[in-house]
């Protein structure tokens, strides 16, 4: 049961016919760590973590989720996993209680539905229609049912959109507590802040490549964290990366503006994925030529 | 927690939701009543059947709303249901976990048992109270009924789950699956007497298994001087038992091949 890797994946490629969705992707994670898969839109997350439910099939590459290839699991497998979903639509002809209650017996040693209901925060609308409750309430009856069966590894496919701040807070605190109980967690999201949050290591997805793996305080490398200093002189803005902003900022005196940034997960996200983009187009340029 | 035990916990789930479904109850489940409640005040002033053994028109159209009745519960009900499940993403959330496809069957099946049931008990309390219609007496025509109904309801709710990978969206569902029912009840003497279609019509009609619901509803609820009428001048429950059964197992080998939680890769 002490598996090191609850997620191992080698040189993963995913193709559609021409279209290459996923292109040589390489990961793993560690039992009782949370990792954040982090990447633009159609860059090629959802396809992985799809494959690693179960749900897709690859075109190549070595995948082990808790130790068995998702494409063969079994009942007995997809017990110990818990599965948020992107997006969902269903009827919903059932109370919050009566579907987690429904969903608990599916499982050997589901936790308790009233702790679920109120780690939830849904203790109020546990009688009510699934299809009467907001948005943001019907995402977190997905995050009950996936947590329902106290699995060893959670997925979260964007599990926070739809939810006003307050409720991102109540549910980062519901992650942290499952994260103490040992379970390991493969996260996807659009919200940095989250994946700065709750994740320990976190990998980031372009073009179906993994432009940058490593943990959430060093990822992009330590040159993309050194600290920016602004200030305006003579009615520009000037801008200045340095390891020593406080002697910067000594020499500087009180001109207008001045602030001292360090970079957030957001901001090298963001430089990681714009150079992927011009590393792609510079490619796709070569090859172009190559063709000629 | 085995495959049995969560079949049945899947049947009190389905019941459940079907009833909470407002255009299911009407279309499925209140359906036949209210056309039988039709025409038996529309030919109200006329009488069905040969000279001497007339009977009202309640009674002629009882045993064809029995058999559409099976048709819609299950047929029509589990098409339009599944492919909706399929396309909102309850199938999907299904295959992410460790229920078992036959529990998901059995919730299905035990779903149109017990709503098919309701709805036969509510159709003929329906014809006798309201309408006057007069039920056998014979306990041997209830066992014809008992048999008809269960061996007609299974094939029907198969033959559902087998159609409902047809349509290509939930959207296109009910689009596709409800013509298919309608038909059916068109030429296999439903709405229309079956006697008065033409020959090649009632030999097409005879491919399909609801002819042979509606024609062993007719021996259990019409009186003898009926069966004439059929074809070979025989109610023919061999014959019934033999084309249903029939269907029942071309209805489990397709979904056997082709019933998947999702469509991979698509």
């Amino acid at each position: 049961m002490t598996t090191e890797y609850v997620v191992q994946v080698e040189d993963l490629r995913k193709s559609y016919g021409a279209f290459t969705a996923v292109d040589g992707v390489t990961f793993d994670i560690r039992r009782g760590e949370t990792f954040a898969l982090l990447g633009p839109n159609g860059a090629g997350k959802s396809t992985t973590i799809e494959i690693l439910e179960g749900y897709r099939d690859r075109t190549s590459g070595e995948v082990s989720v808790l130790g068995t290839d998702p494409g063969r699991g079994g009942l007995d497998w997809k017990a110990k996993l818990g599965i948020v979903l992107q997006s969902t639509g269903e009827s919903g002809n059932v109370t919050v209680r009566e579907q987690l209650a429904h969903f608990a017996r599916f499982y050997p040693n589901p936790r308790d539905v009233d702790e679920v209901i109120a780690a939830v925060g849904l203790e109020e609308k546990q009688k009510t229609l699934i299809r009467k409750l907001s948005g943001g309430q019907r995402r977190r009856v997905d995050v009950a049912l996936g947590i329902i069966g106290r699995p060893e590894l959670l997925f979260l496919d964007e599990p926070t959109t739809g939810f006003d701040p307050e409720a991102r807070r109540q549910f980062w605190e519901l992650i942290r507590s499952l994260k103490a109980e040992g379970t390991s967690i493969l996260l996807t999201t659009h919200y940095l802040d989250e994946a700065a949050q709750l994740g320990d290591r976190a990998g980031v997805i372009a073009g179906g490549r993994m432009v940058d793996i490593g943990a959430i305080d060093e990822i992009g490398g330590a040159d993309a964290r050194i600290p920016v200093v602004r200030w305006i002189e003579n009615g520009v803005l000037r801008e200045e990366r340095t390891t020593t902003p406080g002697a910067l900022v000594a020499r500087l005196g009180e001109p207008d503006g001045l602030e001292v940034v360090r970079p957030s997960l957001e901001d090298i996200y963001l430089e990681l994925v714009g150079e992927a983009g011009l590393a792609a187009a510079a490619t796709d340029t070569v090859i172009e030529g190559a063709a000629l | 927690m085995n495959t049995l035990t969560l079949g049945a916990s899947r049947v009190g789930y389905e019941v459940k939701t079907y009833f909470r479904q407002g255009d299911s109850v009407f279309f499925t489940f209140l359906f036949p009543v209210v056309m039988l409640s039709i025409f038996s005040v529309a030919f109200s002033e006329s009488s069905f059947g040969p000279p001497g053994d007339e009977i009202s028109a309640a009674a002629f159209y009882l045993p064809g709303m029995l058999a559409a009745g099976i048709l819609l519960s299950g047929l029509q009900n589990l098409g339009v249901d599944i492919a909706m499940e399929k396309s909102d993403g309850t199938l999907k959330r299904f295959a992410g976990t460790p229920l078992p496809v036959v529990s998901y069957f059995i919730g299905k099946m035990g779903q149109v048992l017990v709503t098919g049931l309701m709805q036969a008990a509510l159709l003929i309390l329906v014809a006798s109270v309201l309408f006057g219609v007069e039920l056998p007496a014979d306990p041997e025509k209830w066992l014809t009924f008992a048999w008809v109904f269960l061996l007609g309801v299974t094939t029907s709710a198969v033959l559902g789950i087998a159609v409902s990978g047809l349509p290509r969206s939930g959207k296109s569902a009910t689009a596709v699956i409800i013509p298919i029912a309608l038909v059916l009840q068109f030429i296999s003497g439903v709405y229309l007497q079956f006697s008065m279609l033409p020959e090649w019509l009632q030999q097409v009609a005879s491919v399909f298994p609801l002819k042979w619901m509606a024609q062993g509803m007719r021996s259990v609820f019409l009186p003898e001087a009926f069966e004439v009428l059929e074809q070979g001048e025989s109610w023919n429950l061999a014959g019934v038992a033999i084309v249903c059964g029939i269907w029942l197992v071309v209805g489990l080998v397709l979904t056997r091949l082709t019933f998947r939680w999702i469509r991979k890769d698509s």
